[in-house]
């Protein structure tokens, strides 16, 4: 378990990374016991294999037709679910795009995810997910919110309460990422940065990004205790937020973790990755895949597996569909959903440009 | 009531809702313990604390991407650009975000928060100090963009802008910072963010301008009555959303309309107005609605600055020419 005495030993200056299980599952160092009980990991396990399914499902609706560009999380689900434990219900989450298991777990509904990515803002109002952004498209461009929201906390004396923020490899090459950082320790704001750091920036490689050792020593600059850590590893990234909202609830202020990982998937559906990256890399990556990993340490540990995987993903299936037909089913875009969210309330002109096109397509609502 | 300028009013806006409301916050680059660069915020951070009226890194991006999690989580800030040509590296956070997060997430969040601008040129100033970015932030759906021309309207709009539950862009025409005094209520009043203001009445030309431009159109109508003629001035104020109603009464009346704005030319303000007026106005018209504009190119320094600004004659000439057109 991470402390403020062992965290010396993973400085990202000496490019160490924080890691608790092998490829297999096996436990690095064979004293190394899980804080989570055995119900709580086969839970995660569960949650996991969820959010995957629904993932893999988001993309064959995609593939069918019946959804928009999806951008898939396959591969980083061990960073989305660790996340999602980690993060309490007074917690902000402010997302990039490709955290799906965390989104769940603070409450969105796949119904909601679905129904934005057809193509519908009413996905993004999250009904019953308190402190959750929406997707940020303009890279980095959310971290500063972030850090606004730290200082919020802060000012507002809100106890036992962080903000979570993500962005990808390539947004550490961003203003906004530097500009976040700066500010949230400067404010000393409880905001704890997560890179996932996929490899690739759509096709972009990391070392096509950065000189840099790793990402973790950017945080270093701005004062910022920084941590790389394995994020296929389910303990180690688990342990790694675990770390780093203790330390920002008191007091200490920003933590950044650069979680290493690879996605599997396409940037988005919208593009082929094997224009860009190897079979090669692929597979290899594909070795410290994060479910084959936990998996592999309930297997070592002697924990049996909640149900047969295939049974669990039937039952998966039969829920997302239903929360895909419930996006499907959502009432018709209306006229009104253009306008009536742009102010608080219709400013003059736009009542006028409403009407003119109310009176256009001849009255339809 | 009190004798302010415009700087002071400004001020009193800011003191008052920070008394009024815990959660106004006011911060930005310079302006808590110097005050500002041009002492706007003098004394605010010693009568309301450092936590409250500070100052920021000093980045843009920064303080406006800062500035919506405040807004978005229960906090009104109120924070400032030192100068018109330093909001650029904020644009992406103003047009990407700020203007956006409330129809993003169906009114879930909203963004009360307001960007204070000094704006203009004429004071003999560096590159990058002298801008008229109005048209920007006006093109740009989801905000409020409002300039104020005197004292009395500066406070009444700044403490309506504070209060408003959107995020309003609040130009502050630097170049008669201190150059209008007026007797201004001590106590809180509001103004209405979208509404023009006739301020001369007149029967042969609408003169419409705004900021710093007011004060040129006003000597322009001194000679113009010199002349004999009679011309209806008609400030702005609003820059989004357009007051139509008051622009229209206007024109209809004299027949004649001549925009006069400091911002470059095409795109700008002036085009919106004068499509405006040909919207609603066509058939009272007697001369071809026309404007009178900064140029297409970059302000000058100071001293070619002579040649970009419109001067009160200049403004004088084109009312005489529509009205003998």
């Amino acid at each position: 378990m991470l402390n403020t005495k062992t965290i010396d030993k993973y400085s990202p200056l000496a490019d160490k990374l924080y890691q608790l299980i092998d490829d297999s599952g096996h436990p690095l160092n064979k004293n190394w016991k899980p804080e989570l009980s055995p119900e709580a990991i086969q839970q995660a396990y569960k949650d996991l294999l969820f959010a995957r399914t629904a993932d893999l499902m988001a993309v064959s609706y995609q593939r069918q037709g019946r959804m928009y560009t999806y951008p898939p999380n396959l591969g980083q689900e061990a960073i989305h679910i660790a996340a999602g434990l980690q993060i309490k219900e007074q917690d902000w989450l402010v997302p990039a795009f490709r955290e799906l298991g965390t989104w769940l777990a603070k409450g969105v509904s796949l119904k909601e995810v679905f129904l934005y990515f057809k193509g519908h803002e009413d996905g993004s109002r999250f009904e019953n997910a308190p402190r959750v952004l929406p997707v940020s498209v303009p890279i980095s461009s959310q971290l500063l919110h972030a850090s606004g929201l730290g200082y919020s906390i802060k000012y507002q004396n809100e106890k036992d309460t962080a903000v979570f923020a993500f962005v990808g490899d390539g947004g550490t090459s961003e203003g906004d990422f530097h500009e976040a950082l700066n500010f949230a320790a400067v404010w000393e704001a409880p905001v704890i940065f997560v890179i996932q750091n996929n490899q690739f920036a759509i096709s972009v490689p990391i070392e096509m990004q950065t000189k840099s050792l790793n990402l973790a020593v950017k945080g270093i600059a701005y004062g910022i205790p920084s941590l790389k850590v394995d994020g296929n590893d389910f303990f180690a990234i688990y342990d790694a937020l675990r770390y780093a909202r203790e330390q920002a609830v008191s007091g200490k202020g920003a933590f950044l973790i650069e979680a290493l990982t690879f996605r599997a998937g396409a940037h988005t559906t919208s593009d082929d990755p094997s224009k860009y990256r190897s079979a090669e890399l692929e597979e290899a990556w594909a070795l410290k895949d994060p479910l084959k990993r936990l998996k592999g340490y309930m297997e070592y540990a002697g924990f049996p597996l909640p149900a047969p995987e295939d049974e669990l993903i039937a039952s998966f299936k039969k829920l997302i569909d239903k929360e895909f037909e419930a996006a499907e089913n959502y009432p018709q875009y209306r006229l009104d959903d253009v306008f009536d969210y742009m102010y608080a309330e219709l400013p003059d002109e736009l009542k006028r440009q409403k009407q003119n096109l109310i009176n256009a397509i001849g009255g339809v609502k | 009531m009190k004798v302010m300028n415009l700087v002071q009013a400004i001020n009193d806006a800011m003191d008052i809702k920070l008394k009024d409301d815990k959660n106004v916050v006011v911060y930005g680059e310079d302006l808590g313990v110097e005050g500002g660069v041009f002492r706007v915020t003098e004394g605010l951070q010693v009568a309301h604390g450092a936590n409250r009226v500070f100052d920021s890194p000093l980045a843009e991006s920064g303080i406006a991407g800062t500035a919506l999690g405040m807004a978005i989580s229960g906090l009104k800030p109120v924070i400032e650009m030192q100068f018109d040509g330093f909001v650029y590296p904020a644009m992406n956070q103003i047009l990407s975000h700020v203007s956006r997060f409330r129809n993003r997430t169906r009114g879930k969040y909203s963004v009360p928060m307001v960007i204070r601008i000094p704006y203009g040129g004429g004071i003999n100033a560096l590159e990058h100090h002298s801008e008229s970015p109005e048209a920007y932030f006006g093109h740009t759906p989801g905000l409020k963009v409002v300039i104020p021309s005197t004292p009395y309207d500066a406070k009444g709009m700044l403490i309506a802008a504070i209060e408003d539950p959107d995020p309003v862009i609040y130009l502050e025409p630097k170049r008669i910072y201190r150059a209008i005094k007026q007797e201004v209520p001590t106590e809180k009043y509001l103004i209405p963010l979208d509404k023009a203001k006739v301020l001369q009445s007149g029967e042969q030309l609408t003169l419409i301008a705004y900021g710093a431009m007011i004060r040129e159109a006003q000597r322009a109508i001194a000679i113009a009555k010199q002349q004999g003629y009679s011309i209806e001035l008609i400030d702005l104020r609003s820059i989004w959303s357009i007051d139509r109603e008051t622009i229209r009464n206007s024109v209809m009346k004299t027949g004649r309309a001549l925009i006069v704005t400091e911002a470059p030319q095409s795109y700008g303000p002036a085009a919106e107005l004068i499509s405006i007026i040909n919207e609603e106005a066509f058939l009272s018209l007697e001369a071809p609605p026309t404007r009178l504009t900064g140029l297409d190119t970059v302000i000058p320094l100071p001293l070619g600055e002579k040649y970009y600004m419109i001067s009160p004659e200049r403004i004088a000439a084109e009312i005489e020419r529509l009205i003998k057109y």
